[in-house]
C-alpha cells in the first residue's frame, strides 16, 4: 500500500502541478512569484521524497521491480488494442527519476531568483513543469506509448524554453530549429512504437523486453526485426541527444535562460536519448549490426564534439560540446552493453554539468575569487609568437570546427531548402492556376492598375 | 427503424436557427441581431445536447423524432440521429455559437448573422439527413451561402463554382444512377465511381482542394470556418459513398487522402499568409480523417472518427484565434514577425494549445486518435503508415512556425489595448476545457466512436452483401 501511494505520488504530483499552473493561466488568476515557486518546490520535493521512500522500501524488501498499474486509458478488447497507464519502477528508472527530480528542484530554486520580476516568470514555470512531467513520465513509463507521451512533452517544453526570450528573432528561430529536429525524431519514435506494438501484440515494455527485471531482461523479437526497430529508435535518440547529424541544435539551445540551458544540454534532456537506448538495451543486443551502428554513431559524435568544442569562445557553447562528448561516450557504452556503467555515467555527468551550467553566468567572478585566494593572476600570458606552425590540415580542422562540422549547412542546403523549394514551386503553380481561373479578379486588378496609371499621369 | 426520441429534438434544433434568422432579417440594430443569434445558438446547443442524451438513453443505433412534422407531412423519415452524428450535431451547434460570440462588433457589418444562422440550420439538417436525394439538395443549398458572400464582396467565384459544380453534378448523377441501377452492377459501379469523384471535390482531396484555399482568401474568416469545419464532405462519404463502394476503391481514396495530407502539410509549411496556412493545415488534417474512414477497418475508422470530433473543435478554436488576431491587425503575413503575445497572451496560448491538440499532441483526443489511425493504416498498408507520421511531423513544424511568426519575434506596439475581450476569453476557456476534458478522459469518446464504426461496418456489409447477391443472380441468369 505504501509503495503504491509513493509510486502514485511520483507521477501524480507533477501532473497536478502542470494542471494547476496551466489552469491558473487559462482562467486568468495570476499566481504570485512566491506561491508559484513554493508550489513547484513543494511538489518536486514531495515527488522526490516519494521516489526515495519507494527505493528504500524496494531495497529493504529485496524487490527489484515495482509496477504501478493505473488501468487502461483506452481499451478495445475485440481489436486487441489498449493504451495502458503503467509505470515501471526498477533499477534503471528509479535512479533516473530521482536524478530528474533533484536537478529540477535545484534548478527551480535557482530560476526563482534568476528570473525574479522577469515578465516571463510564470511562462517559464509553466514550460518548466511541463518539462518536469515529461521527464518523470518518460523515466518511469511502463509502456512504449506512455514513454512517447512524456517524450513529446519534453520536446515541446524544450523548444518553447529555447524561444523563451520571444521578443527577439534569434531565440525564436533557434526554438523552431530545435522543434523541427525533435518532431522528426518523435516521428521515428512513434513509428518504432507502432512496429513494436505489432510485433509483440502490445506496448508493454515488460512484454517486449521479457519478464526479467532490468538489466537481466532479454528481448523476444527476432534480430532482423530488432535491427529495424532499433534503427528507428536510434534516430529518435540521436535527435533528442543531439548526436551526429542532429548536433546543430545543441549550441543553439543556449538562447534560452541559464536555468533551462542547465536542464537541457547540461543535465536531463540531452541524456534522454541515451536513457531510451538503455531502456531498450536488450533489444539492441539482439542485433550485433545495430550495436556496431550505435558504437560508430557514438564514436563519430565524440570525435565531432571533441574537435568542435575546442574552438568555442563562449562558456555555454564550450559546456554544450563538452556535454555532447560525454553523452556520445555514454552511447558507446550502451553499444558495448555496459548498462550499469552508462547509468552511473549519466548520473555523474548530469550532476556535474548542471553545476557548471548554473555557475556559468558568474564564471568571471569565480575566477577572480580564485585569483584572490591564490594571490596571483592565473591568466595565460599572451605572446606574439604562434604556439604552433599553421599547416593546411590544421587550418582545415580549425575551419571545420568553427563551422561546427558544416552539419547545419548540410541539413539546410541538402534537405530543408530543396524540400521547401519544391513546395514553393507547387504553391506558385497553384496561385497561377487560381489566378488564371479568376477572370473577374483579373479584370478588377487591371481596372485598378489603369485607374492608378491615369491618376499618376494626371 | 421505429426507435423514436422522446421529443422532436432534431426538427426543433434545425428550426431554431431558421426562426432566429427570420427574426434578424429586417432588424437594423446589429447588436440586437447578434443577441438574438447568440440566444438561438444557445438554444440550438441545448437541443442538440438533449437529442444526444435522449438518443444515448435509448441505446439504439439510430432514432427519429417523436411527433415529427416532416414524417406527418411526407410520410418518410428524413431526419435521423445515429451513433455517428449524435456528437457531431452538438459540436456544430457549439462551433456556430462560439464563432458568433467571438465576432467583434467592428466586424458585425461584414459577418452576416442571418447567413450564419441559415448555414447552421442547413448543416444541422445535412448531418441529420438520411435520404440521399434530400442530402444532395441540402449539400447544394449549403454551397449557396458562401458563394453569395463572395459575390457580395466583389470577388471572383470561378474556382469555388467550378469545384462545387463538379461536386454537385457528379453527386446528383451518381445518386440517380445508383437509384436506377440497383439491379444492374455496371450502372452501380459507374454510380459509385461518380460518387467517389464527387466526394473528392467536396472533401478537398487533391486535386479538388483548390476551393478551400480560395474560400479562405475570399470569404470572411468566420464563414469559411463554419463552411469547412463541420466536414460535410466526410459525412457525405460516410452516408452515400461508404456503403456502396467496393473495398479496393475505398483503399484507393485512402491512399490519395494520405498523399493529400502530406502535400497539404508541406504546403502549410511554405505559406506566407496566415489564412492560406490555416487552409492547408485544415486540408491536411481532414485528409487524415478521410484516409482513416476509407480504410474500412475498425481501428483506423475509430481513430479517424476521434480525430474528426477533435479537429472540429481544435481547428475551430485555432481559426477563431487567428480571426481575433486579424480583427485587430488586419490580414496576417507570415513573412514577418508580429510579436502579439505580450498584447494578447490568452489568444497566443489558445493558438498553441488548439493547434497542438489538432495535430495529435498529448492533451487532446487526437493523441489517441492519431495512434489508432496509424495502427489501422499500418494494418492495411505497412509502409504507407509512415505518411501519417511524416504529415503530422510537418504540420507540427508549420504550426510552431506560424505561432512564432504571429505571436513572437518582436514586440507589437499598440496605442490601445488589443487584449482578448471577455467574450473571447469565454470562448478560449470553453474550447480549452472541452479539449482537455475529452483528452484526459478519452475512453468514453473512443468507445462511442468504436460503436459507431461497428455499426457503419455492419451497415456496409449488409449493403455490399445485397449488391453481391444481385451480381451473382445476374451472372447465373446470363449464360
Amino acid at each position: 500500500m505504501i509503495m503504491h501511494v509513493c509510486a502514485l505520488l511520483v507521477v501524480a504530483a507533477p501532473a497536478a502541478l502542470v494542471l494547476n499552473t496551466g489552469l491558473s493561466l487559462l482562467l486568468g488568476y495570476r499566481l504570485s512569484e512566491r506561491s508559484l515557486a513554493l508550489t513547484t518546490q513543494s511538489i518536486v520535493s514531495l515527488s522526490a521524497i516519494a521516489a526515495t521512500i519507494l527505493l528504500a522500501m524496494m531495497l529493504m524488501t529485496d524487490q527489484v521491480q515495482y509496477t504501478l498499474d493505473l488501468g487502461r486509458w483506452v481499451d478495445l478488447p475485440v481489436e486487441h488494442f489498449h493504451f495502458s497507464f503503467t509505470f515501471l519502477f526498477d533499477r534503471l528508472s528509479i535512479p533516473f527519476v530521482i536524478l530528474s527530480l533533484l536537478l529540477c528542484g535545484v534548478i527551480s530554486a535557482f530560476a526563482n531568483r534568476y528570473l525574479h520580476r522577469d515578465e516571463g516568470y510564470t511562462r517559464f514555470f509553466l514550460f518548466f513543469v511541463i518539462f518536469l512531467l515529461g521527464m518523470v513520465v518518460t523515466s518511469v513509463a511502463g509502456t512504449i506509448e506512455t514513454m512517447f507521451l512524456g517524450w513529446e512533452l519534453v520536446g515541446l517544453s524544450s523548444a518553447l524554453l529555447v524561444a523563451f526570450f520571444h521578443n527577439r528573432i534569434n531565440p525564436v528561430a533557434n526554438g523552431l530549429r530545435v522543434w523541427t529536429i525533435y518532431r522528426f525524431a518523435d516521428g521515428a519514435f512513434l513509428f518504432a512504437a507502432l512496429v513494436l506494438h505489432h510485433l509483440t501484440g502490445g506496448g508493454d515494455l515488460n512484454l517486449m523486453m521479457g519478464p526479467k527485471p532490468w538489466p537481466e531482461n532479454a528481448c523476444i523479437i527476432e534480430p532482423s526485426q530488432a535491427l529495424v526497430v532499433g534503427l528507428l529508435l536510434l534516430v529518435a535518440a540521436a535527435g533528442k541527444s543531439a548526436l551526429v547529424p542532429f548536433s546543430g541544435w545543441l549550441p543553439r539551445a543556449m538562447e534560452g535562460p541559464t536555468p533551462s540551458s542547465a536542464i537541457f544540454y547540461g543535465a536531463l534532456s540531452v541524456h534522454l536519448g541515451a536513457y531510451l537506448l538503455l531502456r531498450v538495451g536488450p533489444m539492441l543486443e539482439q542485433s550485433p549490426a545495430l550495436q556496431w551502428t550505435i558504437i560508430l554513431l557514438g564514436g563519430i559524435t565524440a570525435l565531432y564534439a571533441g574537435l568542435v568544442g575546442r574552438v568555442q569562445t563562449d562558456v555555454k557553447s564550450a559546456l554544450a560540446f563538452a556535454s555532447l562528448l560525454q553523452v556520445s561516450i555514454i552511447v558507446m557504452e550502451i553499444g558495448f552493453g555496459l548498462r550499469y556503467l552508462a547509468l552511473i555515467h549519466i548520473i555523474g555527468h548530469a550532476s556535474m554539468r548542471s553545476l557548471q551550467m548554473l555557475r556559468a553566468p558568474s564564471l568571471l567572478r569565480d575566477h577572480r575569487r580564485l585569483e584572490d585566494n591564490i594571490g596571483y593572476s592565473a591568466r595565460i600570458k599572451q605572446t606574439s609568437e604562434p604556439a604552433f606552425e599553421l599547416t593546411p590540415l590544421r587550418t582545415w580542422r580549425y575551419r571545420f570546427a568553427m563551422e561546427r562540422g558544416y552539419l547545419d549547412t548540410i541539413l539546410d542546403e541538402w534537405i530543408a531548402t530543396p524540400f521547401l523549394n519544391i513546395f514553393r514551386w507547387f504553391d506558385g503553380l497553384e496561385r497561377r492556376l487560381v489566378k488564371l481561373l479568376s477572370v473577374r479578379d483579373r479584370r478588377r486588378a487591371a481596372m485598378v492598375a489603369s485607374k492608378t496609371d491615369e491618376m499618376e499621369s494626371s | 427503424m421505429n426507435t423514436q426520441l422522446h421529443l422532436p429534438w432534431l426538427e426543433l434544433s434545425i428550426a431554431c436557427p431558421v426562426v432566429a434568422a427570420i427574426l434578424c432579417w429586417r432588424l437594423k440594430n446589429e447588436n440586437a441581431a447578434r443577441s438574438i443569434a447568440l440566444i438561438s445558438c444557445l438554444f440550438t446547443l441545448v437541443l442538440t445536447l438533449g437529442e444526444w442524451f435522449d438518443f444515448k438513453s435509448l441505446g439504439a443505433f439510430s432514432a427519429r423524432d417523436r411527433s415529427s412534422i416532416v414524417f406527418l407531412v411526407f410520410g418518410t423519415e428524413y431526419f435521423v440521429i445515429d451513433e455517428l452524428t449524435a456528437p457531431l450535431l452538438s459540436k456544430v451547434a457549439l462551433l456556430f455559437g462560439l464563432t458568433i460570440a467571438a465576432t467583434m462588433q467592428s466586424k458585425a457589418g461584414r459577418f452576416s448573422v442571418v447567413r450564419t444562422l441559415l448555414a447552421e440550420a442547413i448543416i444541422l439538417a445535412v448531418l441529420s439527413c438520411s435520404s440521399p436525394m434530400l442530402l444532395c439538395l441540402l449539400l447544394a443549398l449549403s454551397t449557396i451561402l458562401p458563394w453569395h458572400e463572395m459575390r457580395l464582396r466583389g470577388h471572383d467565384t470561378s474556382v469555388f463554382s467550378i469545384c462545387m459544380s463538379l461536386h454537385l453534378g457528379l453527386m446528383v448523377v451518381g445518386t440517380m444512377l445508383l437509384w436506377l441501377g440497383h439491379d444492374r452492377p455496371l450502372l452501380s459501379n459507374i454510380a459509385a465511381s461518380l460518387l467517389v469523384l464527387s466526394a473528392m471535390f467536396r472533401a478537398g482531396i487533391f486535386p479538388g482542394h483548390f476551393w478551400i484555399v480560395d474560400l479562405f482568401e475570399k470569404c470572411t474568416f468566420g464563414t469559411a470556418i463554419l463552411y469547412v469545419a463541420p466536414m460535410t464532405g466526410a459525412y457525405f462519404i460516410m452516408r452515400l459513398v461508404f456503403p456502396v463502394v467496393p473495398i479496393w476503391a475505398l483503399h484507393g481514396i485512402a491512399v490519395l487522402s494520405l498523399l493529400t495530407a502530406l502535400y497539404a502539410a508541406a504546403m502549410a509549411l511554405v505559406q506566407i499568409e496566415a489564412r492560406r496556412f490555416f487552409a492547408y493545415l485544415f486540408i491536411s488534417q481532414s485528409s487524415l480523417v478521410l484516409a482513416g474512414l476509407e480504410l474500412a477497418n475498425p481501428i483506423g475508422m475509430t481513430g479517424a472518427l476521434c480525430i474528426w470530433l477533435e479537429i472540429g473543435l481544435s481547428l475551430g478554436g485555432l481559426a477563431l484565434t487567428l480571426r481575433a488576431a486579424e480583427a485587430r491587425i488586419g490580414r496576417i503575413s507570415l513573412e514577418q514577425y508580429h510579436g502579439l503575445f505580450d498584447q494578447m497572451p490568452h489568444l497566443g496560448s489558445l493558438f498553441l494549445f488548439t493547434g497542438l491538440a489538432s495535430i495529435g499532441f498529448p492533451g487532446g483526443l487526437s493523441f489517441v486518435g492519431m495512434e489508432l489511425l496509424v495502427e489501422g493504416t499500418v494494418e492495411v498498408y505497412p509502409l504507407v503508415g509512415t505518411i501519417i507520421v511524416l504529415a503530422t511531423a510537418i504540420n507540427g513544424v508549420a504550426l510552431l512556425r506560424a505561432y512564432f511568426r504571429i505571436f513572437t519575434g518582436s514586440r507589437h506596439v499598440a496605442t490601445v489595448s488589443i487584449a482578448a475581450r471577455p467574450a473571447e476569453r469565454v470562448v478560449t476557456i470553453t474550447v480549452s476545457l472541452l479539449i482537455l476534458a475529452v483528452g484526459i478522459w478519452p475512453s468514453g469518446a473512443i468507445r462511442s466512436r468504436y460503436h459507431a464504426t461497428e455499426s457503419l461496418l455492419e451497415h456496409r456489409e449488409g449493403a455490399r452483401t445485397v449488391t453481391s447477391t444481385k451480381e451473382e443472380a445476374i451472372n447465373v441468369t446470363q449464360p
